[in-house]
């Protein structure tokens, strides 16, 4: 297994460069250098110090300047970025990764080891949670020499790579920030990177400006010489920008799901929801375990069955994301299509409540159940309003309460809730955005862990084996076996692998050509004539 | 009666107001026989406009009928309406009799209480109210009242200084007649034109502002009003404007209807005040 797995990394560093000069030319278009590519940062973020800052907009704006030793294809494989290619030892604890050369920081300082060790074990170990979590399983990270690092973990920890994208673990510059408080540190303010644009302007409510890396590693790369990212906050405003041509991307939450349709039609714009894939997020109904009778196996089953996810995807997302079918997404690794949910008929939702003694009363009803919606905006109103409909005709019926963000997430993290709409990544394995939400070692009074209670020694030991062991064979099992046992209990009832349109010009080439998207430098995206 | 009638009708307008208001009560009165079943159900495919496929004022966004959400949304517009207007009433002429009776000290600390709700812009109090006690029916009605019931006050206030130093009401004192008898029996059926007129606007005003909470998503959640199917369509306007205008015109004619009604009233209660306005246009 470690061989191959070898072998294919040696071939990585090629392949994806090949792709994209082949594709280049099928296109007819060579890469033109020159131009300003406009986009949105929605909403304006605090900072851009990516680890300083988390959140959807820094991490979709700070790669430009800062990048990963790794960033990820759409299937998730690992790609040479920082890293020109690593080795990973067959009991799976030892990783080299061999750094490229000649790349400097933005202020012109050598980019070596002792950067990446500062900013593995220093500066993330720190600040970020979801990296501690994971770089805490490392026993030592050395600098060999200028350009390679050796790490050891402690124990096998297959998915460790995903951590290595510039949105999890982004490499940071030690003179800048060793022995200073990282969040208030003068570079916070003016991101110092290895990545193809630099930090220039920022006005408040306005506008961020980045500008071409004139000594950028890869030759002849970036194409662009300016990237700017206005800040729009009215959502109409942003549409109308795109309209006409203001801005020449658009993503994330940017667009709301209901302009999709009359953006789609315009002729100059190509909309697309790929580049989602490391995130992968997935929507569900969140059942709370405590409430009876949301303990009882039976009512979760009927209650899926009752929901026409088609529907919800093709009505209120306007088709932009896909039915869920189990809980790890499609596009996240170890997914296992033939794991399905049952699918949506009410006649046989309503013969399962029926015989598992839940009779309707001289409503119709049979038991109600307070939810609460998700209060991110609209769409999700709508959401839970269809879902009333839906539970009504297996009379069961929803009482609605609604809520503010800040209350929402206090009362799931209180468990102050029978049902509500949750939404969670997946970070591209199940160990590292799936497992938190089944396993009963994870009951905690905070948001996105398994509030909902359930427990399951079964689902425990499979989920355990799965992050113990080193062999992706193995993992594949555990996994294909959870997941065949979680679309039969249904803990939480999964119901849309959401997905955020990336709308742009199409004289804008080169914009989705990894898992993530956006989230990456740009240094390949080009304005063709 | 008849007389009042006789000075009703003499106002055209009010007239016309008080048909509307007739329809919009007996399109809420009717609204179960009309339109069968919850106004939440998905009758038909999402977006389909006015006219089509049975729906006379076509769908919305999960296919509900919009005609039935405007009929079952007039009985929660005008519940609404009514009883916050109720509750309001009920505090404004308790507050305004006490402090217009007993004056001196207890009027200036009435009134300085009633000052302090009058400065808070009773739009946003009214949102923080709700938003405190989380959006339900019940919340939403004492929002309302709790931020219209300042006027009353003040107007019932005004009424009782100026009829407290009457000869009738000097003359029930004399008499010996209780303050709680004189208040109810003398001063307040004398007091009672302008709170009608007050409270017909404040029905009107009562519908706007639930209205505006609902658009704001602060409706509760568990049922169907004007507001609420605005706010629904607003942000696919372009893609369906049926979901917002006609809701809107719902509004529009119910809160002109009850104004117009409200000077209707005032035209019938105060016969010389109608008399000169009629001779100046």
């Amino acid at each position: 297994m470690a061989v191959s797995r070898r072998g294919f990394m040696a071939t990585a560093a090629t392949a994806p460069v090949l792709m994209r000069a082949s594709e280049a030319l099928a296109q007819g278009v060579a890469p033109r250098r020159g131009g300003t590519l406009q986009m949105m940062l929605t909403p304006e973020p605090p900072v851009l110090q990516i680890g300083v800052n988390q959140q959807g907009p820094t991490l979709a704006a700070a790669p430009k300047m800062f990048q990963g030793l790794l960033t990820f294809s759409s299937t998730l494989e690992p790609m040479p970025l920082l890293a020109r290619s690593w080795t990973i030892s067959p009991d799976g604890k030892e990783y080299v990764f061999n750094l490229q050369q000649g790349v400097k920081w933005h202020d012109g300082q050598p980019f070596t080891a002792e950067d990446v060790v500062f900013s593995i074990m220093k500066f993330h170990m720190e600040l970020a949670p979801r990296a501690r979590a994971i770089f805490q399983l490392i026993e030592t990270c050395e600098a060999r020499d200028p350009h390679t690092v050796r790490i050891v973990l402690k124990q096998p920890f297959q998915p460790f790579l995903l951590m290595f994208d510039a949105t999890a673990a982004a490499m940071v510059p030690k003179h800048l920030f060793d022995g200073r408080d990282y969040r208030t540190a003068p570079a916070v303010q003016r991101p110092v990177g290895t990545g193809p644009f630099k930090f220039t302007e920022w006005q408040r409510g306005n506008f961020i400006r980045l500008d071409r890396n004139e000594e950028y590693w890869k030759p002849g790369q970036p194409y662009l010489d300016t990237i700017i990212y206005r800040i729009i906050p009215d959502s109409q405003s942003r549409r109308l920008a795109v309209e006409s041509g203001q801005v020449l991307l658009s993503q994330a939450s940017d667009i709301e799901p209901f302009d999709i349709p009359a953006l789609r039609q315009r002729q100059n714009l190509e909309v697309n929801t790929n580049g989602w894939e490391y995130f992968s997020p997935l929507s569900w109904i969140e059942l709370n375990h405590r409430v009876k009778p949301l303990d009882d196996a039976r009512v979760r089953r009927a209650m899926s069955m009752a929901i026409d996810r088609n529907f919800i995807v093709n009505r209120l997302w306007f088709g932009v994301g896909k039915p869920a079918t189990n809980p790890v997404a499609s596009t996240t690794r170890f997914h296992d299509s033939s794991a399905r949910l049952a699918a949506f008929n009410v006649a046989e939702a309503n013969r399962i409540l029926d015989q598992a003694g839940y009779p309707r009363n001289a409503q119709g009803v049979r038991f109600t159940l307070k939810h609460m919606a998700l209060p991110y905006g609209e769409i999700w109103t709508r959401l839970s309003e269809y879902l009333r409909q839906a539970m009504r005709n297996v009379g069961i019926a929803f009482d609605m309460e609604s809520t503010d963000a800040g209350s929402w997430a206090r009362r799931v993290g209180n468990w102050e809730y029978e049902t509500t709409i949750n939404f969670v990544y997946q970070f591209g394995d199940p160990t590292l955005g799936v497992e938190r939400t089944y396993v009963s070692t994870n009951i905690q009074r905070v948001t996105f862990t398994n509030t909902g209670g359930y427990a399951n020694p079964q689902v425990d030991a499979l989920f355990q084996r799965a992050r113990a062991s080193a062999a992706a064979a193995e993992r594949q099992a555990a996994f294909s076996e959870v997941q065949k046992l979680l679309v039969e209990e249904v803990p939480q009832i999964w119901l849309m692998e959401l997905a955020f349109p990336t709308i742009h010009d199409r004289r804008v080439r080169n914009v989705i050509t990894t898992g993530l998207g956006v989230h990456t430098s740009f240094d390949d995206v080009f304005i063709a004539g | 009666m008849s007389d009042f009638w006789r000075r009703y009708r003499r106002n055209r307008g009010a007239v016309v107001g008080l048909v509307i208001l007739a329809l919009v009560f007996a399109l809420a009165g009717l609204a179960p026989l009309l339109f069968p079943g919850s106004p939440w159900d998905m009758a038909t495919a999402p977006f389909v406009p006015p006219g089509e496929e049975g729906m006379l004022l076509g769908s919305d966004s999960l296919g509900r009928d919009v005609a039935a959400g405007i009929a079952h949304g007039a009985r929660i517009s005008l519940m609404v309406g009514a009883v916050s207007t109720v509750a309001a009433l009920s505090i404004g002429v308790t507050l305004g009799a006490f402090a217009g009776y007993l004056g001196g000290v207890a009027d200036d600390a009435v009134m300085r209480f009633t000052e302090f709700f009058q400065t808070i812009p009773s739009f946003v109090f009214a949102i923080l109210l709700v938003a405190i006690f989380t959006p339900t029916i019940s919340s939403v009605v004492f929002a309302i009242a709790v931020v219209s019931w300042p006027p009353v006050a003040r107007v019932v206030r005004a009424e009782f200084l100026s009829l407290r130093n009457r000869e009738f009401v000097q003359a029930a004192e004399v008499l010996g007649k209780s303050r709680i008898s004189i208040v109810l029996t003398d001063i307040l059926p004398n007091a009672l034109s302008p709170i009608v007129v007050l409270s017909s606007l404040m029905v009107a005003s009562a519908i706007l502002l639930e209205s505006a909470l609902s658009f704001l998503g602060l409706g509760d959640p568990n049922l169907m009003t004007w507001g609420f199917l605005i706010g629904a369509g607003r942000s696919v306007i372009r893609l369906a404007w049926w979901m917002s205008v006609f809701p809107g015109i719902a509004i529009f004619l119910t809160v002109l209807a009850l104004n117009l009604v409200g000077e209707g009233l005032s035209d019938a209660l105060n016969p010389r005040l109608a008399r000169q306005r009629g001779g100046a246009a």
